[in-house]
């Protein structure tokens, strides 16, 4: 479980508002939607307050990851002139929104059942060893959060994790060390399987759909 | 048109109606508790699920199934009662079956349904979920283990109450109602979502373990606290009034009633008068006495006084019974002066079309342009602000206002401030069908009040409000009292003074005699001379009483039965729920008494009699729940009109009247709500 939000955190700031880059982004966002339904555009500006405080947060010592304030949820119920409450609602929904401060990398380790019988079980235990913290919690120097999630549907390439934007899959303890080991220099390991698999084909090239596959170069 | 069949029972509804409201047409009652005839529909509670033959092979949720042309609905086949069984258990996995310390036990869906669709014991071993309780309030006690997440009280609060407050945060088991970010629910109809929640966990706080709803005794009365008379059911424990639930009155209230209402009962026990007083005249201070020794007194003291010395004033809570006999007696005392504007408001009433509500309340949704003029309607009449917000969320009906700006819970246009911006009327009307004005009454509490009811009568007329087959002249008032006042001429008579000038008689010595009718709504303290002989009658120890030299104890609405008219000149009943306590009688009652002291024997010896009287000469009040629509008339008189703004009357919504003053829940609401400032519509206290 990732922090629950906490209205009187100290952490909260007293103030959000979008930078002109990300403003930019925002409007684009409002302007796919028709006139009068500005208000769908809750979810794209959600989530690119959370990309701003994770731009904002790798500057910072110690960095933190992104995540979404309070002041941020009423800036966007202001912009998109819908009740605060409906951006909350939406914020709490979703599990990709992040309500409280997280490391730079919120490494996601699913372990529900396929990615368990794959043995999700020992990838947790790697992450805790190499990180030293146990589930929903944060490196001293802000650099990782750990947390357990529910089926991110990669079960077909199990057991995997997720950190930040990218899937890490096939993994092995010692590829999900490796990993943190890449990240934790600050450079970005390769995403996708860690065993050199192609998408969700099998191991051994294509079973079906040879022909396609030699086309599309995959196999 | 589509015809449907249900259980085998064709039936043709129109476009658009849903199964489960096709069946309620039918009589065939489906199971519910996310689905309110008022609230949108979500869907999410899945009881009403029904089977529909050559449909999708999987029960559908009948509250949101449009009705379609060759329908075979089954309501009970045995498919319908193990999915509506699945549904219940699912909803008791986490429903922590406290019924027997629950305040909704007895009146609860929940436990009703459970009756219907529940199993007779849990095959869920695991431990229930927990969900911490909310903070709302001093109006609304919450338990939220209890709560189904049917979301009746959110799309209430937005849809209804138009203040979105509440919602449903995260999900799956997580899932639950609140403000998230501790807020309280500051709406003047918040009590509302106790009504609208299916089961406990969103109660009465003040009704907390007081009561049981069948050892209620029920009576169904209406309400007194503005002038719009919503219909209520008072629920008593012995001489206790327990608990206030709204009934059904589509021409008012529809089924919701403000907080003040249904909250401000406690009132009605405490600082109650219950025996007769006289202020001791060297003391100053005052004495118990008994009835006799009070009327005699009374009877003393006025000895000597001509009938043009005596002057009565009613409050806003009298009824029209009792202020009938005042003005009888006053009538065979020989006094004019008489007069209910405890507000100082001056306004022609010499055609009912003047003073009323034309448009009535429910006219409202027909309009398609509405002008709010020096009123709030929001803390001055809440049920003509819901249609107000139901007008315009059904069909983004114009909205102005010229006034004070308040938050209304709707968008509106601000046209300006007072009296001078009263020729924007035509143009903001142009080109409605119905345009509809709303006067607040208390816009003509200055001295130029008679000159600026001719003027609305103008504009009316000028810009179209009335024409042929519509009258959207509409005023507001705010007490209960005042339109049955109006009605029946409780208003100075020839030569007779009003109120600005018997406050003034009472200082100069041409009053020596005042008597209050319940009049509470004006500093009689500091206004009335100190030499005049004041009389007052009334149920509370509040600011009439403190002046008073004579103190006689009567009965308030929820004890006696007494018509009162609403706004829109709508006779209605209040009931008697309980008795009067102490040695409080009924006010026509104490004025029979009086009279007959007085030597001016009033001629009726029963209730039944005052009302033959008063119906012989205003037979109109005797059609209980009809309006006689007047026809159109100007009123008012020509005169220069000062250019002052207009100011909103209600300071403190929840302190508005002697009952609501006695009451503790009101004057938590108060400190809560409108001292704290936090709400957008709370003024600064009294």
């Amino acid at each position: 479980m990732k922090k629950p939000f906490d209205l009187n955190a100290d952490y909260q700031p007293a103030h959000f508002e979008f930078t002109p880059a990300f403003m930019d982004k925002a409007r684009a966002a409002i302007s796919l939607y028709p006139r009068g339904r500005q208000k769908s555009a809750v979810m794209p500006l959600l989530d690119l307050a959370q990309r701003q405080i994770a731009q904002e947060g790798a500057k910072a010592t110690p960095p933190y990851g992104g995540w979404i304030s309070r002041a941020a949820m009423d800036h966007i119920a202001e912009i998109l002139d819908m009740p605060k409450v409906k951006v909350y609602e939406v914020a709490t929904f979703y599990s990709m929104y992040n309500l409280a401060p997280v490391g730079t990398y919120l490494v996601q380790v699913c372990t529900t059942t396929p990615c368990w019988l794959c043995g999700s079980a020992e990838i947790v235990k790697a992450c805790e060893d190499r990180l030293e913290i146990g589930m929903g919690e944060t490196t001293a120097d802000g650099k990782f959060t750990l947390v357990e999630v529910e089926c991110l549907g990669a079960c077909v390439n199990a057991p995997m994790v997720q950190v930040n934007d990218d899937y890490y899959e096939d993994l092995s303890a010692g590829a999900m060390t490796e990993i943190i080991d890449t990240l934790a220099e600050g450079m970005k390991p390769q995403a996708g399987s860690q065993k050199g698999r192609k998408a969700s084909m099998a191991l051994s090239g294509p079973t079906s759909l040879e022909k396609q596959a030699k086309k599309a170069g995959v196999a | 048109m589509p015809k449907i069949t249900i259980d085998n029972t064709e039936i043709e509804v129109e476009t658009g109606t849903s199964i489960l409201q096709a069946a309620e047409q039918l009589g065939i009652e489906i199971p519910r508790f996310c689905y309110h005839d008022r609230l949108s529909v979500p869907a999410n509670c899945r009881m009403c699920l029904v089977e529909v033959e050559g449909g999708p092979p999987k029960p559908v949720a009948s509250c949101a199934m449009a009705c379609g042309e060759g329908m075979k609905v089954k309501t009970d086949s045995d498919m319908v009662k193990k999915a509506r069984k699945g549904v219940m258990e699912m909803l008791l996995i986490n429903h922590p079956l406290d019924c027997p310390i629950c305040d909704q036990g007895g009146e609860c869906d929940l436990q009703d349904q459970a009756m219907g669709y529940g199993f007779d014991r849990s095959r869920f071993h695991e431990n229930k979920r927990a969900v911490p309780d909310k903070d709302l309030g001093p109006l609304i006690k919450t338990s939220m283990n209890r709560c189904i997440n049917c979301t009746r009280c959110v799309r209430f609060a937005e849809e209804i109450a138009g203040t979105p407050v509440l919602g449903q945060f995260h999900r799956g088991e997580d899932a639950e109602i609140g403000t998230f970010i501790h807020e309280l629910v500051g709406t003047e109809l918040s009590g509302n979502l106790i009504d609208v929640c299916p089961v406990g966990a969103l109660t009465s706080k003040p009704y907390a373990f007081k009561a049981r709803p069948w050892e209620l005794r029920k009576t169904e009365s209406i309400d007194v606290h503005d002038a719009l008379g919503s219909a209520i059911r008072i629920d008593a424990r012995g001489r206790e009034v327990m608990r206030i639930l709204p009934r059904l009155n589509e021409d008012i209230n529809e089924e919701w009633i403000d907080d003040r209402t249904r909250f401000s009962y406690d009132g009605l026990n405490k600082g109650r008068l219950d025996r007769p007083w006289i202020r001791d005249p060297d003391t100053g201070k005052l004495r118990e006495a008994s009835w006799d020794e009070a009327l005699s007194y009374t009877a003393h003291r006025m000895e000597g006084i001509q009938g043009h010395e005596i002057a009565a004033l009613a409050g806003d809570l009298a009824d029209v019974e009792s202020m009938v006999a005042l003005k009888d007696l006053m009538t065979a005392l020989g006094s004019p002066h008489l007069d209910c504007r405890t507000d100082g408001a001056l306004f022609d009433v010499a055609e009912r079309t003047g003073y009323l509500f034309n448009s009535t309340i429910a006219g409202i949704e027909q309009a398609d342009a509405i002008l709010l003029v020096g009123t709030n309607p929001r803390l001055e009449g809440v049920m003509v602000n819901a249609r107000i917000r139901k007008a315009w969320r059904d069909k983004r009906v114009k909205i102005g206002l010229i006034g004070e700006e308040a938050d209304l819970t709707y968008p509106y246009k601000h046209l300006g401030t007072g009296s001078r911006d009263l020729d924007k009327i035509s143009e903001f009307f142009s080109g409605a069908e119905r345009p509809l004005m709303i006067v607040g009454a208390g816009v003509f509490a200055r001295p130029d009040g008679l000159a600026l009811h001719h003027m609305m009568s103008e504009m009316a007329q000028k810009s179209g409000a009335v024409k042929e087959g519509w009258n959207g002249f509409n005023i507001l008032h705010r007490a209960a009292s005042r339109v049955g006042a109006l009605e029946t001429g409780f208003m100075p008579g020839k030569n007779g003074k009003a109120f600005e000038e018997i406050i003034q008689g009472t200082r100069n010595g041409s009053v020596k005699a005042l008597y209050l009718l319940g009049a509470d709504e004006f500093d009689a303290r500091s206004l009335i001379g100190w030499q005049t002989f004041t009389i007052y009658q009334g149920h509370h120890g509040d600011r009439g009483a403190a002046r008073a030299d004579v103190v006689l104890p009567g009965a308030a609405y929820s004890e006696k039965d007494g018509i009162y008219v609403n706004t829109e000149g709508r006779p209605q009943m209040a009931r008697r729920a309980s008795f009067p306590p102490g040695d409080a009688k009924e006010d026509w009652k104490i004025l029979r008494a009086l009279s007959e002291t007085l030597g001016k024997t009033l001629p009726y010896d029963t209730q039944a009699q005052l009302r033959a009287r008063l119906f012989k000469e205003w037979p109109n009040l005797a059609d209980f729940g009809v309006v006689h629509s007047p026809s159109w008339a100007a009123f008012g008189e020509k005169g220069k009109i000062a250019e002052d703004a207009f100011e909103n009357p209600v300071k403190n919504f929840y302190l508005a009247n002697a009952i609501c003053r006695a009451s503790g829940t009101m004057k938590a609401c108060s400190e809560a709500f409108v001292q704290s400032q936090s709400r957008p519509y709370a003024e600064a206290a009294e």
